[in-house]
């Protein structure tokens, strides 16, 4: 555990170290890129947020992917219709919310087997997205707000304060969550409900609507993450343009020990990884064919869950049903 | 005066066990009342419906008057109902603190007061004397600890009831002795306590009523002026039971399993067996008295083949068996009943008579090369079925669907059928019934009798002194006293077990 520790803080060093020395030489590509790494690193790090308020109270959900190609399906289309970008996220977290309230549904209500019911999520999600898709539509996107002062600060300005409207409700979200789930008596629960839910049930806490709640707002997070890929990072929508990012955001989720806050530095550092490459190739400094790197976050999945392997101990009742009665 | 708890007729089934029929059970403010009964016999189920962790099928239950609704248990917590738990409800990832607030926070705005948590848990343990440090996670403490824990989590809100659901089980008896005084102490300040145990001496020492349970029903109510250990057991069992164990003397001849100098390593690689030695010799019975947790399983695990040894030595009849393959080690003629009766004793989703050669199923007469002797099997089967008293439908019947006592039946049938040198014993009666129990000791006896070496392991103390021929005691990894069967006298035993000096 210790060694982990002074690995992170090491590795953390080292990029403020490296960031300082390029921004030195050339601080309007490295702005750049740093706010890059942000604005791909986020919704991995919503989405893997997703994966902590469900696996935190026991519910295991990797049907994360599903949601994020619903919802994005159901904003950017919400969006196109009314030709209102605010709309379109409301649609979207609504729609992401939906498929934790199913998700919830089958593996609380009906004790199905939760990575069934998520594989459910995802092959309905699939399904019904690619059946219903009509090519050659628009639709409004958000747009860059810059908060006011804080945009002018040399580099952090740029870095943290000139995003769309998402981002800054995501990483505040994110914050947000870290805080309720270790200092509020809705986070003691939740996690006292995926350690043990007979120790919760007995004080008195109903495990069945801790669970309920949890997963349905966790869908609802989902759902704003969605909105972010078709609607503020992309515009557009496709089949499948998703690529697997759900299941990224659960390798991060390990990675970062079921803690938003790690899960966070670890969709940053993706973020981050992107972002160098992109500019990279763009420069022309290496020479890549683009299908290496269009590998590279599958790559890092791989080499992320395989440093964390064995390192981490999830939550201990996670997708085990809670039967109140027994004999 | 009203009663504090009035439960009238309730019911309960489950799918193909009716757990509780008809039962009616008052508690009193400042009384204590034992629920006694064989396992299986619907005590826990009773007490659950109480605490809102059941739902009754009929029948209803009244706290102060007030009738509670089946499955309320932030209800039943309200009304000043508090419950320890058989299983421990403890989140082992979490400090003290945490797990004692669980449930009702105290909070400064939206946020927990982690201040005012652990101060109330440093006064609440003070008030009760039941020490803990708020800040230690529950999964580094011993099991005595948690359940002082248990205990103050289910006293915390100033309880009208308590209800304590075998709290002793896995107590010193010095740690039990203190829990019978709280209950006491509780009781004399107005709190009613209902308490749920197998053990009689327990029941002597504190009941004021006993209410026992049988196959679901009320059985009979008595209380300690009335009846003796004797009569309890009658009316728990429904038939004579000779809680005495008779043995004849021993005639301990020549040292058959010796253990030297050996250390083995628990499963967080800390060192739970350190520098043991024992011998027991054929026809005698040893006995490993010792609060759980001091090396006890690591130490049969290490003799059975199951655990690597760090250094050291197990010779059984002077051929060295230390490195062997369990299965191997059971060719050497050492038997094993295991602790753990499902995970290491059966398997259940098997039929009996399969769980009845688990470990020779690939010998002579139960297979020739690579064919099974069905015929074999079903001989051998019914025949121990019968000599083991084993109740079952059939021996094709799933082990998984017998009895907790009948389960155990069946691993000691297995093991002592054999022609065995050796007889590990570990825990043979821990969850089994009075009437079996006195099945399992004669047949240790038996075993003793034809020649067997018998290291026995229990955490009940009163097994370990009615059935050793001399008791080790074993504190810290080590044996720190071997006693004679009449030398052991209880307080010393329990002394001996804590770590103190004698």
């Amino acid at each position: 555990m210790k060694k982990l520790l002074s690995f992170k803080w090491l590795l953390t060093l080292l990029l403020v170290v490296i960031t300082g020395y390029f921004y030195s030489k050339d601080g309007v590509i490295t702005s750049s890129v740093v706010s890059t790494a942000l604005i791909f690193g986020l919704p991995l790090a919503l989405a893997a947020m997703v994966g902590i308020m469900c696996e935190r109270t026991g519910i295991v959900n990797i049907g994360i992917e599903g949601t994020l190609l619903f919802s994005a399906f159901v904003g950017f289309f919400t969006a196109s219709a009314t030709d209102s970008d605010f709309y379109g996220v409301v649609a979207a977290v609504i729609a992401g919310t939906a498929s934790g309230v199913l998700l919830a549904f089958m593996s609380i209500s009906w004790k199905m087997d939760q990575i069934i019911a998520g594989t459910i999520i995802n092959i309905l999600a699939t399904g019904l997205t690619s059946f219903l898709y009509k090519q050659g539509h628009t639709a409004p996107t958000t747009s860059e707000i810059d908060i006011p002062w804080l945009s002018k600060i040399p580099f952090f300005g740029q870095v943290l304060f000139m995003h769309g409207p998402i981002v800054y409700i995501g990483l505040v979200l994110i914050f947000v969550l870290y805080v309720a789930l270790f200092h509020t008596s809705w986070g003691l629960r939740s996690r006292a409900v995926g350690e043990h839910p007979g120790s919760a049930d007995t004080a008195g806490v109903s495990v069945f609507k801790l669970r309920y709640l949890n997963v349905s707002i966790a869908g609802a997070v989902g759902g704003l993450a969605g909105a972010y890929l078709s609607l503020e990072l992309v515009g557009s929508w496709d089949r499948g343009f998703t690529a697997g990012k759900g299941f990224t955001a659960l390798a991060l989720m390990i990675f970062g020990r079921w803690n938003p806050m790690g899960a966070l530095a670890a969709a940053m550092f993706f973020g981050l990884t992107q972002a160098v490459t992109n500019q990279l190739m763009f420069s022309q400094i290496v020479k890549i064919p683009d299908q290496f790197v269009n590998m590279l976050p599958y790559i890092l999945t791989i080499v992320v869950l395989a440093i964390s392997a064995g390192k981490v101990r999830p939550p201990a009742a996670e997708g085990q049903q809670y039967e109140k009665e027994q004999a | 005066m009203s009663a504090l708890l009035e439960i009238t007729n309730v019911t309960k089934t489950f799918p193909g066990v009716v757990a509780n029929e008809n039962i009616s059970v008052s508690v009193a403010a400042g009384e204590i009342v034992a629920l006694l009964g064989e396992n299986g016999a619907g005590k826990s189920t009773l007490v659950k419906s109480v605490f809102g962790m059941v739902r009754p099928d009929s029948g209803e239950i009244r706290i102060k008057g007030e009738l509670i609704a089946p499955g309320d248990t932030g209800g039943a917590i309200a009304r000043g109902v508090g419950m320890v738990h058989q299983h421990f409800q403890l989140v082992p990832v979490m400090t003290v603190t945490e797990n004692i607030i669980l449930g009702d926070e105290p909070k400064r705005g939206i946020f927990i007061n982690m201040k005012a948590a652990r101060a109330e848990v440093i006064a609440l343990s003070e008030k009760y004397g039941l020490e803990v440090d708020p800040d230690a996670f529950v999964e580094d403490l011993p099991v005595g600890t948690q359940q002082r824990i248990e205990i103050l989590k289910a006293l915390r809100k100033d309880v009208d009831l308590l209800i304590l659901d075998e709290p002793t089980a896995v107590l010193t008896p010095q740690e039990t002795d203190e829990l019978l005084q709280v209950m006491k102490n509780l009781a004399a300040s107005g709190v009613g306590v209902l308490f749920i145990t197998h053990k009689l001496r327990e029941v002597m020492a504190v009941a004021d009523r006993v209410v026992v349970l049988r196959n679901g029903r009320v059985a009979g109510s008595t209380s300690p002026k009335e009846t003796d250990e004797e009569g309890l057991a009658q009316l728990m069992v429904g038939r004579n039971v000779v809680l005495q164990v008779e043995k004849g003397e021993a005639k301990p001849e020549a040292s058959t399993l010796e253990i030297k100098a050996l250390s083995v390593n628990d499963d967080r690689k800390h060192l739970a067996v350190d520098g043991l030695n024992l011998e027991v010799r054929a026809g005698e019975i040893v006995g490993v008295a010792g609060v759980e947790g001091n090396g006890q399983r690591e130490l049969v695990e290490a003799i059975c083949g199951m655990r690597p040894r760090l250094s050291g030595e197990v010779l059984v009849s002077g051929e060295a068996t230390h490195d062997m393959h369990p299965h191997k080690v059971h060719s050497m003629g050492v038997s094993h009943i295991p602790e753990d009766r499902e995970k290491h004793g059966l398997v259940s989703s098997y039929s009996i008579e399969d769980n009845l050669v688990l470990n020779q199923f690939d010998r002579d007469p139960f297979a020739k090369g690579w064919i099974r002797n069905v015929a074999a099997l079903e001989e051998n089967a019914t025949r121990l079925v019968e000599e083991f008293d084993i109740r079952t439908p059939s021996i094709k019947t799933t082990a998984g669907a017998l009895s907790g006592g009948n389960k155990q039946k069946v691993v000691v049938a297995r093991e002592l059928s054999q022609d065995t040198r050796v007889v590990i014993a570990a825990q043979p009666t821990r969850g089994v019934d009075v009437g079996s129990i006195e099945f399992i000791h004669n047949q240790l006896i038996a075993a003793r009798d034809a020649g067997a070496a018998v290291l026995l392991v229990s955490a009940e103390l009163d097994e370990i002194l009615s059935l050793a021929d001399r008791v080790a005691v074993m504190s810290g990894g080590k044996i720190v006293a071997i006693l004679d069967a009449k030398d052991a006298e209880r307080g010393l035993v329990g002394r001996l077990m804590a770590g103190l000096s004698a």
